[in-house]
């Protein structure tokens, strides 16, 4: 199987568990982890409505029509309004070349040009390289605009909607973090340009209230940027990761599953509920986590709470009175265990109003 | 998440089952609640595409869209739900009985009382999950500025009469449900997550089907195992056992069987439109064929949503959650006599002085939800008394002292035995009280004794006379839990009008803010 | 913006007094309804709002003192009473009675009344935001100073700026923001949100207001200055009164090589000490920490601790009321409590983090929010509540930890929301505890019982 090359998307799910290794080594050895978590028995709920796609790409070629004079418009309005106002003819090379290779060096070039023009002028679907542990990844923005005093600006085209000047808060995280990863691809290339400098504010272009006219807002990602570049500095290689493996050891979703949950075994999960909405691999970690009994299937913030208690077996003894003496979390389990039972006793011997019977269901 | 409820997630677990988070049930629950179970269209802004809704478990109203991006039939389908949802809405409104209000004259400037009237009940609207809530918050918005023929004859894309008065009902109810512990608009998901602890996170607790699982699993099954089934299971066609709660639909649905089903749909009416014969069968087939399958995504969820009311409804109610519906009840009548009064829709965003009186209003009602949970109910309670909030224990002594005054009033010393660490410290005279038939009595932190015991002084509740009422004082050997927060919340100070907003907040709102433009209607609502 | 240079030129007196008279200038003469002051750890903001008082009502002007509590607004009266004997200063508190400070009824220049009526004629009234909210129908006051400002809420200001015509708002942007108990995210973006500092409204309402900041942090010294700095203003520097070595803190006794007094050698010699336990994850109250907290707090009094400063002619024994222990919870300060009083040490601080705002002494030794944590939250990594604890020493501080605080921030997910409009707030509390614990690392002693 050819490796998948990382994308936007596995740079943005570093974001949600960055302590997870296996995530980590999954991703940067390049394995399908969806077919993997298929072939494991526990398939990610993870899938796209076509509804949502063609609507996300109709309002995208919308935004992007008429030579993307639009678009321009918005970043004219949001970001530069100081500047001479993008006119009917703005640029727009074409960026086809063969490869992500050949595409990225088409869109370094592009940019050079732009910059060197200072004129208006949008890069669609531009090719982005970055250097992520040793591995190319290539990313795809849905445009960057390059101004006439040469700032670059990332935008970003989301099909969920601006109602009244506020968007889903979650979703915008989600994009600004996306856009993170832009950014500091274009960085790289902008080093190396005269003239060159890459906005950290970028530009969310969203469908206005219940309309599919587009609205924007400038999205200021800087602290996005220095949490996700320093992820990425510190991501071990993956080369690292794979020697301290046994060797021999494949993600081939070909291997029977008791096979590949053996390989999967091999390296750590930091497994947690939230990463149920971000990791194709989820729902296997989670059946790990559960078997293994560990607290942290109940949500970081039981883990938290608990200390140095980290399965539900340790945490209940504690709570029928183990170890109280020497573990003030144990004392104050047994406590809250002492105080429930109480409850309950005094709540069951209190006279119980009479509770019709509800009608059965009939379906 | 407070130690108790971990406690009973962990226990959830081991027991394979859910367990109790509460002994009463602290919401109110209608005799005659109206359930809404919406679907809406993936990437789309408040394009629905199917609802059932009703009062009869047996018979939901069924609504069905068969090309939800069509505007007329977007139209005709909000039409259907607002006449429907609106009846069983303005059904409380003239049962009425009178009651008083303090209201601000505007000449004295004093708190003065005004005779008015009160709605016996209000409705409740039950939706399967949290996203249900803001779905309705969104249909609430995508309607409430709509214009109607009779209000803007020029308007090309007029909206079908009661679709706005729907919008601003839904906003209405939108805006309650922050409000804590009311009960107008409440999810299946938050009703069962606030009276049971299942053994798997918050996270996994907002799908009803596998909450539902937890507490209630089949013969035979662990919870986890139902719960489980009930989030992946999926038939040899690669759709969902229980399909989600929505109003998102599956994408496996979507794509498999939706958009098919739609697509023939659309081809149907094409070639009805294209001639030759008007002969609408093969439109209505598919659009049979379209209703049956929003219908089957719906109808598990509207079972289940029951399934909840029903497991709800065996709990025994709590005392206070009545007085909790009144201020339902409160609100319910102030907005019918805004809409009554013809005061135009709820605006887009708050002005400076709204927002921050609902906030005050929030932080009020959630200082009272917390006293009057508690207060109601000896699990809550014990959740205080963990976290030193409160304490209870035998009385050990009481020792009668007065105040000092011609006509001395009776102070009695009290002593309490507890096992509890109540946060209180020496020399802070902290009040603390108890509920004494269901009205606080106070007392004052004295001292610790040396082995943990409580001293406490009364202050109150015992009468005008020399010595105490009967009953007012505790004697020895009774069991008392004291609380070191009020039973009632006090609300905060008056805001100036909004007209009187200060300079540091804008000066008063612009009359712009007050002309609610329609929302744009464009030719591309059909994408 | 602009980072202050030329260390040789600087002198701390006359860039503080240059910024009072500026701040004075534009509050007494200025045509603008309000004027802004940030004012870092130490500044002097308490002696700028009595300075900014005495002339406002030395100038004839009518003011009213917005303070946020009750023991902050008792403060201000006793400092004017002291500045001032003479000046008439009114306290305008609740009507429960017992919310003042007892020792103000002393003061002859003080008048007592929870009745603005009764208060009207004063030159100066004072009382707390939530009372001031109360007072309706009264003449407005000509003057307001504004105190703790950005600890304000917005809300609390729109009930009482109808009382004012103009204001002196003063406060620190790095301590902790105020916040809600309920959900306010709908009106995130909003100028005038709610839920916001009083300041962030103030300020999108009114950007042209003049905004000053005091420059000179007399109580951090010269070894913190430039951390807290860095760390928690990185676009409104300060600097320290004193010079390097012009604070001194040294010990009678010589260390018996222990962790706890190795680690306050090196806080004596270098401002900062860091105490490190071996990594584990533990309970909040993890009683191997907090024993070492309380061990440290001991062993500094054991030795004879003794502190030389500008303030004082000779060295000054350095005694338990001038110890504070800082913590991120109340269950932690209640067990430093209890292990303090197990060693037999009385009369030392101990708090949280928000009840230590705005004090002030020689030596904190601190219980690092996220030590033996396996998770860092929102509320662990608030960027106020890390500077409050690294902002209240004149000497030194001393930070308790578990190792592997570093790999938690690395490892802390950051799936943050963004809300459309709302300014994003710097320093962001993930990279100020970065640079807190990359400098605390250069002082790291590890534990050894």
């Amino acid at each position: 199987m050819p490796p998948r090359p990382l994308d936007a998307r596995a740079l943005a799910a570093l974001a949600a568990n960055p302590g997870c290794g296996r995530r980590a080594l999954l991703d940067g050895a390049g394995v399908d982890k969806n077919a993997l978590a298929t072939a494991l028995g526990s398939p990610a709920a993870f899938g796209q409505s076509q509804f949502a796609i063609v609507r996300g790409n109709s309002f995208e070629a919308k935004v992007k029509g008429d030579g993307g004079a639009e678009l321009l418009r918005l970043v004219h309005a949001h970001l530069d309004a100081a500047a001479e106002p993008p006119g009917s003819g703005a640029l727009v090379p074409d960026l086809t070349a063969a490869g992500p290779e050949g595409r990225a060096a088409r869109t370094a070039l592009a940019l050079r040009e732009a910059t060197s023009a200072k004129d208006w002028t949008l890069l669609d679907h531009p090719m982005l390289a970055l250097e992520v542990a040793g591995t190319p990844a290539y990313l795809e923005p849905d445009a960057v605009v390059v101004h006439p005093d040469g700032r670059w600006t990332v935008v970003e085209i989301k099909s969920f909607p601006m109602i009244d000047a506020a968007a889903d808060a979650a979703k915008v995280g989600a994009a600004a973090r996306q856009a993170a990863v832009y950014v500091l691809a274009l960085e790289r290339i902008a080093g190396k340009v005269a003239g060159a400098e890459v906005g950290h504010s970028v530009l969310l272009v969203c469908p206005k209230d219940f309309s599919n006219l587009p609205t924007a807002a400038a999205v200021d990602i800087r602290r996005e940027r220095s949490v996700t570049r320093r992820q990425l500095d510190r991501l071990t290689r993956v080369e690292e990761l794979a020697a301290a493996l046994p060797e021999g050891l494949s993600f081939d979703p070909e291997r029977p599953a008791e096979e590949l949950a053996e390989a999967v075994s091999a390296v750590d999960a930091a497994y947690a509920p939230e990463c149920l909405a971000a990791c194709e691999l989820a729902f296997h970690c989670r059946e790990r986590a559960r078997a293994a009994d560990e607290v942290t299937a109940l949500g970081r913030s039981v883990r938290g709470e608990l200390g140095a208690l980290t399965t539900v077996e340790e945490a209940l003894a504690a709570a029928a009175g183990a170890g109280c003496a020497e573990d003030p979390t144990a004392a104050a389990l047994h406590r809250a265990a002492r105080l429930r039972a109480e409850a309950l006793e005094l709540a069951a011997a209190l006279p119980r109003p009479h509770v019709p019977e509800s009608p059965a269901c009939p379906c | 998440m407070p130690l108790l409820s971990t406690l009973a997630r962990l226990e959830a677990v081991r027991a394979g089952r859910a367990q109790p988070l509460a002994t009463v049930r602290h919401r109110h629950l209608s005799d005659n609640p109206l359930v809404l179970v919406p679907l809406t269209t993936a990437g789309e802004a408040g394009a629905p595409l199917g609802a059932l809704v009703g009062t009869d478990r047996n018979e939901p109203r069924v609504f069905v869209i068969p090309q939800p991006r069509d505007r007329d039939l977007r139209w005709a389908f909000l039409a259907d739900l607002a006449v429907h949802v609106l009846a069983h809405i303005e059904a409380y409104a003239d049962d009425v009985e009178p009651a008083e209000r303090s209201e601000t004259d505007p000449e004295t400037g004093k708190r003065v009382k005004v005779e008015t009237e009160l709605c016996v009940d209000a409705p409740q609207l039950i939706v399967p999950s949290r996203a249900g809530i803001e779905y309705v918050r969104l249909l609430g918005r995508s309607m409430r500025f709509r214009r109607t023929a009779e209000e803007d004859p020029d308007n090309p894309y007029p909206a079908p009469s009661r679709v706005p008065l729907l919008g601003r009902w839904f906003t209405h109810l939108g805006e309650r449900a922050r409000v804590p512990g009311s009960s107008m608009l409440v999810s299946a998901t938050d009703l069962l997550s606030r009276h049971w602890a299942t053994g798997q996170s918050n996270l996994e607790d907002q799908h009803l089907g596998a909450l539902l699982a937890w507490i209630d699993p089949p013969a035979g099954r662990s919870g986890a195992e139902a719960a489980l089934r009930a989030e992946l299971g999926r038939d040899e066609h690669g759709q969902l056992l229980c399909p989600p709660a929505g109003p998102a639909t599956d994408p496996a649905f979507d794509n498999r069987l939706l958009a098919p089903a739609i697509a023939r749909y659309d081809a149907a009416r094409a070639a009805l439109a294209a001639g030759p014969g008007d002969d609408d069968r093969e439109v209505r087939t598919a659009e049979r064929a379209v209703r049956r399958l929003v219908v089957d995504q719906m109808s598990s969820t509207w079972r289940a949503t029951w399934e909840a009311i029903d497991l709800l409804r065996a709990l025994p109610p709590g005392e206070r959650a009545e007085e909790r519906w009144t201020r339902d009840r409160w609100s319910y009548t102030g907005h019918r006599d805004r809409v009554r009064a013809g005061e135009p829709p709820q605006p887009r965003r708050d002005d400076a002085v709204t927002a921050a009186q609902k906030l005050a209003t929030r932080e009020t009602e959630q200082v009272r939800l917390d006293a009057q949970e508690a207060l109601d109910d000896p699990l809550v309670m014990a959740g205080r008394r963990l976290a030193g909030e409160a304490f209870a224990g035998e009385v050990t002594g009481v020792v009668m002292e007065w105040t000092e005054s011609k006509r001395p009033s009776p102070r009695p010393l009290v002593t309490v035995s507890t096992q509890d660490r109540p946060q209180l410290a020496d020399g802070g005279a902290a009040k603390v009280y108890r509920s004494l038939d269901g009205r606080p009595q106070s007392a004052q932190f004295v001292r610790f004794e040396e082995d943990g015991q409580v001293v406490l002084r009364l202050l109150d509740k015992m009468g005008r006379g020399r010595d105490p009422e009967p009953g007012s004082v505790p004697e020895e050997g009774d069991r008392v839990c004291w609380t070191l927060f009020e039973h009632d919340a006090r609300g905060g100070p008056k805001l100036p009008d909004p007209e009187r907003t200060p300079w540091t907040h804008g000066g008063p709102p612009g009359s712009g803010a007050a002309v609610h433009l329609p929302d744009a209607v464009t030719d591309e609502d059909i994408l | 913006m602009t980072p202050v240079s030329a260390p040789a030129a600087f002198d701390p007196g006359a860039a503080a007094a240059r910024a009072t008279a500026a701040i004075l200038h534009d509050t007494l003469h200025g045509t603008e309804r309000g004027v802004v002051v940030d004012s870092p750890p130490g500044a002097g903001k308490s002696t700028l709002v009595v300075r900014a008082s005495r002339e406002l009502a030395a100038a004839g002007r009518r003011l009213m003192v917005v303070a946020q509590t009750n023991a902050q607004v008792d403060d201000l009266v006793l400092r004017l009473a002291a500045k001032d004997p003479e000046l008439r200063v009114g306290r305008l508190h609740s009507s429960e009675g017992d919310s003042y400070d007892p020792a103000l009824r002393e003061l002859p220049s003080v008048t007592l009344s929870a009745k603005p009526g009764d208060l009207a004629e004063l030159p100066i009234t004072i009382s707390t935001a939530a009372k001031w909210a109360y007072v309706k129908d009264v003449e407005p006051w000509q003057h307001a100073i504004v105190d703790e400002a950005y600890q304000m809420r917005s809300d609390a200001l729109l009930a009482v700026a109808g009382l004012f015509e103009r204001a002196l708002f003063v406060g620190d942007p790095g301590q902790l923001d105020p916040f809600s108990v309920v959900g306010a995210e709908q009106w995130a973006g909003l100028s005038y949100d709610p839920s916001a500092s009083a300041v962030s409204t103030l300020l999108a309402h009114n950007p042209q207001l003049p905004q000053h900041r005091l420059p000179v942090s007399w109580r951090l010294p010269a070894t913190a200055a430039p951390l807290v700095s860095r760390a928690f203003y990185p676009y409104t520097q300060f600097r320290s009164g004193t010079g390097p070595g012009e604070r001194k803190l040294s010990y009678g006794v010589a260390s018996d090589g222990s962790g706890p007094d190795r680690v306050l050698d090196e806080a004596a010699e270098a401002g900062w000490g860091l105490l490190e336990l071996p990594a584990r994850h533990t309970p909040r109250t993890d009683p191997e920490a907090v024993g070492a907290v309380a061990r440290v707090v001991r062993r500094a009094l054991d030795r004879g601790a003794v502190t030389c400063d500008e303030q004082s002619s000779g060295p000054v024994a350095l005694t338990a009321d001038r110890i504070a222990v800082g913590t991120a919870h109340r269950d932690q300060a209640a067990a430093v409590r209890a292990a303090l009083a197990s060693l037999g040490v009385g009369g030392v601080t101990v708090d949280t983090a928000n009840r230590l705002q705005g004090r002030e002494y020689d030596l904190t030794v601190v219980l690092h929010p996220l030590s033996g944590r396996p998770d860092a939250t929102a509320f662990h990594l608030e960027t106020g509540r890390l500077c409050v604890l690294a902002s209240r020493h004149r000497h030194a501080c001393v930070v308790v930890a578990r190792a592997g605080i570093a790999e938690l921030l690395d490892d802390h997910p950051s799936t943050e929301p963004v809300q459309l409009g709302v300014t994003v707030k710097f320093p962001d509390g993930w990279e100020a505890n970065h640079s807190v614990l990359a400098h605390l690392a250069e002082h790291r002693v590890s534990w050894r019982p």
